[in-house]
């Protein structure tokens, strides 16, 4: 079985930051992975995505026309990639920052305030970790507490942060499991 | 050990450390600037010697001096990069030296872009420098194999006292995969004194080691230019290296290609047999010395009908694999570049419609 | 029987290619007798350079590598930062420094490479004929200036020791030559200064030689020197360009 999800945004949002704690969780948790950036001056603050690919299986090709699902952080990644999804994929929404849906009913969409959340838990900059905390736990490709351990592991050398992304993940999950946001097809 | 989630690049400069290499010059270049970061930080922690020259031309130089003396010594660039490099790769090949090259390439003409290409192919393997010279170039596929090529490529550039390149792709370099850093020791180069500059003083006798790759006598020229030929022979005897997936059954297209592209086609081989269309994929491991035999017995198959190249250039490899056939079946080509990588749907469409093309009635 | 000359040891017993009037010989020879003083013949790496001086490693003692046109700066750099025990020298001539290789030996002196450059001027391309160097002189007849060297055109020639010293971190940096007697002992001083410096680990040392080239001028010998002394030195002034602190001045008068 092979999954592939990708996550998109602006530069400066941390989207291959938590491409890679998945990638890592993923590892941790036994499975193949392959994460590829986007790289070269569109990191400088134009759009960013990279793709993780994790299988049961050594991974043929790291690219991917059609990924099984997408955490998309703005609109125009958004706008750009949901397209390409396969049917029956998920695609997280951070709704604090994208006012529309996907546009495709053959998805799991999943509207999380991702900045919201992420403000509120003192600093704007963990948005990413929501999203991935609440793409996890809706989805369950990977065991929520593998999550847990590696962005512990992935902050410890930067102690003030682990309990920000710890409570990140948690308000991530909190909203994807809240059947009042989450909407689903 | 255990494994752990590396780019590339980091992968790629933590093996060389490991294999003994302490010394480092370069240049900056996307997508491989990795390397140099990584090691600017890692190898004084180790003792080692991590110097950013002026340019590409000065690297290669730097790291012509740095061989000459016996001390393992490797660079890393792109595409770029590597044409200047270029004149100094033939002086290392003509004075015998081992060296190591990393080109992570990017596409071209020219400036070209930054993202992953295979277009360096005939460079490599061809062209690495003006006169008879030849480079052993070894295509990683996957970031473990980037790291454990870099061992093999400081042994075999000390065994064969020749230049050696890992040819990756900008895709090799800037992904991340869980690597396992083999334990191994690192082996001292053998026999040195018997060429390198490495003052009189340190070895036995009164004699001067000279490095040079200028012959003035014809007759001196040509004989130095048939041990050359002898050393890449022998590479072809005893270094090649390949691989062949689901090549069991009676597959009805031959796809040959390296690198990066390979796994995009074995998904398309899988792709192709759960539609029940057998297919099979040679891997060239080594680009130089290239597995002509082994493409050509693949070829020979008579359940085998034609044979593709696929490559993230323009059409290189496939006159390498079309002198490898000769004439007993149809070779053709595939392949996107400056960036544009194949997707496994479109290869699979390629060798759907080569089939479809062909009418086997 | 007293012997009072000899071949240095550093020196190999072969007679040059140079051609007659040629001061490659004279500077040769000043190198090996420096590293004989030195005791340092074991434990040296010249670097040839292309040009007239591509078979200096044949008239040498010690080990040796020969470079790329322009790239000996390069070399050295990868042989002394790998082996700082060693006296490392290039051997270079003005269209092999000066014109292709300036990149490599600005960025080698401005690192402040603790080897050291012998930079041999004779104003003009020797080993491929006599071509225009960025050192040959303003109205300087070469094969590629045959009217003279044309200064609106190509502009001035190179002063490579004031370029160089203008830098801030290369410290020692002379201008010498070896076309009398007085010059040649000057010269030597020259040349020790500058490897003991390096084996001080003190800093990048820089020799350039104003030279002759009696076939490529087409000149006699003697002709060769005058011009040497009246025109090429009225441009090229010998003497200490940049001493380090600590050093006294090797006069040129």
């Amino acid at each position: 079985m092979q999954t592939e999800v990708m996550f998109a945004g602006f530069g400066g949002q941390g989207i291959l930051a938590s491409g890679k704690i998945l990638a890592q969780a993923a590892m941790t948790q036994g499975f193949e992975v392959a994460w590829v950036p986007s790289y070269g001056p569109e990191m400088r603050g134009g759009t960013a995505y990279c793709l993780v690919v994790i299988s049961d299986a050594p991974i043929g090709s790291p690219i991917v026309k059609r990924p099984q699902h997408l955490v998309a952080m703005n609109r125009p990644s958004m706008e750009k990639f949901a397209p390409m999804l396969k049917p029956k994929g998920t695609i997280l929404i951070n709704t604090t920052l994208i006012p529309v849906d996907a546009g495709r009913d053959d998805l799991d969409q999943v509207m999380v305030p991702a900045t919201a959340l992420s403000s509120a838990l003192g600093n704007s900059k963990a948005a990413n970790v929501v999203a991935l905390g609440a793409f996890i736990a809706r989805t369950g490709i990977l065991a929520f507490e593998t999550l847990i351990a590696t962005v512990k592991a992935e902050f410890a050398q930067k102690e003030k942060l682990v309990d920000l992304n710890l409570n990140a993940l948690e308000a991530g999950r909190a909203s994807a499991l809240d059947p009042c946001r989450g909407q689903s097809i | 050990m255990a494994k752990v989630l590396m780019k590339g690049n980091e992968a790629i400069a933590e093996a060389a450390v490991r294999a003994g290499c302490l010394n480092y010059f370069a240049y900056p270049i996307t997508p491989q600037s990795e390397i140099g970061e990584y090691l600017a930080r890692r190898l004084p922690e180790v003792g080692g010697m991590f110097l950013q020259a002026e340019s590409e031309i000065a690297v290669v130089y730097m790291l012509y001096g740095a061989a000459g003396c016996g001390a393992r010594a490797f660079t890393s660039s792109s595409s770029p990069g590597i044409s200047l490099m270029s004149e100094g790769i033939s002086y290392l090949v003509g004075a015998q030296l081992p060296a190591v090259f990393v080109n992570i390439m990017r596409g071209g003409p020219g400036l070209g872009g930054i993202l992953p290409s295979q277009a360096d192919y005939l460079q490599a393997v061809k062209g690495a420098g003006h006169g008879d010279c030849r480079m052993f170039v070894l295509a990683p596929a996957s970031v473990q194999e980037a790291a454990d090529m870099m061992a093999d490529a400081f042994a075999l550039a000390e065994k064969y006292r020749n230049p050696v390149m890992v040819l990756g792709d900008g895709l090799i370099g800037q992904m991340m995969e869980p690597v396992s850093f083999k334990a191994q020791k690192a082996v001292a180069m053998e026999n040195k004194s018997a060429w390198a500059t490495t003052g009189m003083s340190a070895r036995d006798g009164n004699t001067p080691n000279l490095v040079k790759s200028l012959h003035l006598d014809p007759a001196l020229l040509n004989q130095h230019n048939l041990d050359l030929k002898a050393k890449y022979e022998r590479m072809a005897r005893e270094e090649m290296r390949w691989e062949m997936y689901n090549a069991e059954g009676d597959y009805q297209v031959l796809l040959v290609s390296f690198g990066t592209m390979s796994r995009v086609c074995r998904t398309a081989v899988d792709m192709l047999k759960a539609k029940g269309v057998d297919v099979a994929l040679l891997r060239p491991i080594t680009l130089f010395p290239f597995p002509e035999e082994q493409i050509a017995m693949a070829a020979e198959r008579s359940c085998c009908k034609a044979v593709l190249s696929v490559e993230m250039n323009m059409g290189q490899m496939v006159d390498d694999v079309k002198r490898s056939v000769g004439r007993q079946k149809p070779v053709s080509w595939y392949g996107k570049c400056g960036g544009e990588v194949p997707t496994p749907e479109e290869v699979a469409g390629v060798v759907e419609k080569t089939i479809a093309d062909m009418d086997f009635t | 029987m007293a012997r009072f000359f000899t071949r240095p040891q550093s020196l190999a017993d072969r007679p040059t290619h140079y051609c007659p009037g040629c001061t490659h010989g004279v500077i040769h020879r000043l190198i090996g007798e420096v590293i004989d003083e030195l005791n340092l013949q074991g434990d040296t790496v010249g670097v040839a350079p292309v040009g007239c001086a591509v078979l200096a490693y044949n008239y040498f003692n010690f080990d040796f590598q020969e470079a790329a046109h322009g790239r000996a700066p390069a070399v050295a750099t990868g042989i002394k930062r790998v082996r700082p025990d060693l006296m490392v020298f290039t051997y270079q001539g003005d269209g092999d420094l000066a014109s292709i290789g300036m990149g490599e030996i600005v960025h080698a002196a401005s690192r402040g490479e603790k080897f050291t450059t012998i930079f041999v001027n004779n104003a003009v391309y020797g080993m491929t004929g006599g071509q225009m160097a960025p050192t040959t002189m303003p109205g300087q007849r070469t094969t590629t200036s045959p009217f003279g060297r044309d200064v609106d055109r190509v502009g001035m020639p190179i002063k490579v020791a004031e370029l160089l010293a203008a830098l801030p971190t290369p410290a020692y940096v002379t201008r010498q030559s070896v076309i009398t007697p007085k010059y040649i002992n000057r010269a030597k001083k020259a040349i020790h200064k500058a490897f003991q410096l390096q084996m001080r680990n003190a800093c990048y040392s820089f020799v350039e030689i104003v030279s002759t080239c009696p076939t490529n001028w087409g000149m006699t010998p003697v002709e060769a020197i005058a011009w040497t002394e009246n025109t090429l030195l009225a441009y090229y002034p010998l003497g200490d360009v940049k001493m380090p602190e600590v050093m006294e001045v090797t006069s040129a008068n």
